[in-house]
């Protein structure tokens, strides 16, 4: 038995305080979704699902909820698929502007995101598409472009370009090789491009803000609306209910895609 | 010839998505320089008024302290993350490192308005922390946390984490971590091998994660919008009250021309320190 190390003591104590600051929200959000009364009071004086029942049958959430899934999913899957195209466009070809493309292309990540969702606003209103699902998409795709291209990029930088010789070798064309050789091997990279891509759509509130209309309204606006005007823990019901959510979507994403690879972070 | 469909296949999407983008960003400058006409949503002809403006002390001071709250929130995050993004790393035990990584990563994914509707239960006189310090008899009267820029940079720090250690766990992971192994057979104390070896060698991971940081901390709108509630002001909460409260388009256009410009210039200066650290290292 080796003699108690301290340092890794501290250190391992040091750990523990810093993942409870960072979970201490979520923690306390789920105790608050229960308290049984309208004020909040810690530590809680019972237990009831009340405000689970209001969060869900809230007419407000509901359709934000219907519309945070349509937006979601048709700006994730368009992301999907243009991110890809990005993302083999950059590995494969050289081109003048390229650079210039791919700045444009990852400065969503730098331009602060009230910022893109006022000038989806201002470009909405001289469409005349304000009020429509179509300007909340393009705004989503452009935010979540980025991610979607990374994490398929580095995904194609791990194939083997000799797989794509020996295909055309053997008399496949471009497209061919694209589709049977090329897009098979990219398709991790995609789907974990995808799900991040979903979840922020979801999620993204700063610019939805600016780009939705009451009708059109996504669940963080809704939610924002909502802690403005009341202040009953009806949104820490559904705050819990999203926490749960995304904590198990993570670890399913874990399990099978492997955090580490869709965020890039490689062990050695 | 089929190469070249290829190439165009993917070029267009990527062409299609910056035309939008640019689109949008070209509609904030155009309206930047227009004229702003009380009670209508349409705007008058070319002017540099809404630049003169900015000169005010309440828009001058809220991009100054948006500034400040961005480089403090960098600070305490990359001082929070590094012994995070190190365990995660280094650790030989698998199901800490998941624990870790579900952890401090789900964060990320949950959004603004959950986390900052979180904090409010924290921070408020009668929230959690001041219940139990209250409790634990530390304080007598609640300290004010709400609607302070301490309250708001607590919050801002714990967004900033995730970003900041996946970030930071990128480059520890880049780091063979043979180059410790022997500074210590050598006879480094633990301490002398983190700052004199591990450190040095991240250096590029935590520049890239305090610029990102900072970045994305000037964008930060919900956070000072409800923690901050209207007594700390960021350029965000100054482009929305003028936006949708005055519905002076063309002034609130004026400021996230000033947000999207300080990012960029925050970012070109960090580029420059960054060569200058750089090589600094690569001469040692």
């Amino acid at each position: 038995m080796s003699k108690f190390n301290w340092r890794s003591f501290l250190f391992w104590t040091l750990i523990a305080a810093l993942l409870l600051y960072m979970t201490l929200p979520a923690i306390v959000v789920i105790m608050a979704s229960f308290n049984p009364g309208e004020v909040l009071s810690f530590p809680p004086n019972g237990l009831s699902v009340r405000w689970y029942i209001k969060a869900v049958t809230y007419p407000d959430f509901q359709i934000a909820f219907k519309n945070g899934i349509i937006v979601a999913a048709l700006a994730s899957t368009l992301a999907l698929v243009f991110g890809s195209a990005v993302a083999l466009l950059v590995s494969r070809y050289y081109f003048t502007g390229r650079g210039l493309l791919e700045t444009i292309l990852s400065a969503p990540l730098i331009v602060p995101h009230f910022t893109t969702g006022f000038g989806f606003l201002l470009l909405g209103a001289h469409l005349g598409i304000t009020q429509t699902y179509l300007i909340i998409v393009m705004a989503h795709v452009v935010l979540v472009l980025p991610f979607v291209t990374r994490a398929v990029y580095v995904s194609l930088q791990n194939i083997d370009p000799n797989l794509e010789r020996a295909a055309a070798n053997l008399g496949a064309s471009p497209i061919k090789s694209l589709w049977r050789v090329t897009l098979p091997l990219m398709l991790p990279g995609m789907a974990g491009g995808w799900l991040v891509a979903t979840i922020l759509s979801f999620t993204e509130f700063s610019a939805s803000l600016y780009v939705t209309a009451s009708r059109t309204q996504t669940l963080p606006v809704a939610m924002y609306n909502y802690i403005r005007e009341y202040t009953d823990p009806t949104i820490a019901a559904i705050s819990a209910l999203l926490i749960v959510i995304t904590t198990l979507i993570m670890i399913v994403a874990n399990r099978f895609l492997g955090l580490r690879k869709i965020l890039a972070i490689e062990s050695h | 010839m089929q190469n070249r469909v290829v190439f165009l296949l993917f070029l267009l999407p990527a062409l299609l998505v910056a035309f939008f983008f640019v689109s949008a960003l070209t509609e904030i400058f155009q309206y930047s320089f227009r004229e702003f006409i009380p009670g209508s949503l349409d705007v008058g002809g070319f002017t540099w008024a809404n630049f003169a403006r900015i000169n005010r002390p309440i828009y001058f001071f809220a991009i100054l302290d948006t500034f400040w709250l961005a480089f403090l929130t960098a600070l305490f995050a990359l001082l929070l993350s590094y012994p995070l993004a190190y365990a995660l790393v280094r650790t030989e035990r698998e199901w800490l490192r998941t624990l870790l990584i579900i952890l401090a990563i789900t964060p990320l994914f949950t959004g603004e308005i959950v986390r900052t509707y979180a904090w409010t239960l924290l921070l408020g006189t009668e929230g959690m922390i001041n219940t139990i310090l209250k409790g634990i008899g530390l304080i007598d009267t609640p300290i004010a946390l709400m609607y302070t820029r301490v309250g708001v940079v607590i919050a801002l720090v714990q967004f900033a984490m995730p970003v900041m250690i996946i970030l930071l766990a990128t480059a520890i992971s880049h780091v063979n971590s043979d180059y410790e192994k022997a500074a210590s057979n050598l006879g480094a104390s633990p301490g002398q091998v983190f700052w004199r070896v591990t450190v040095p060698l991240t250096m590029p991971g935590i520049i890239a994660g305090f610029i990102v940081i900072c970045a994305w901390t000037m964008s930060a709108f919900a956070t000072p919008q409800l923690i901050g509630g209207g007594k700390i002001l960021m350029i965000s909460n100054v482009v929305y009250l003028t936006g949708f409260s005055a519905l002076n388009f063309p002034f609130a256009a004026t400021m996230s021309v000033v947000a999207l410009v300080s990012a960029f210039v925050v970012l070109a200066l960090m580029k420059l320190m960054t060569a200058r650290i750089e090589n600094k290292i690569a001469i040692h």
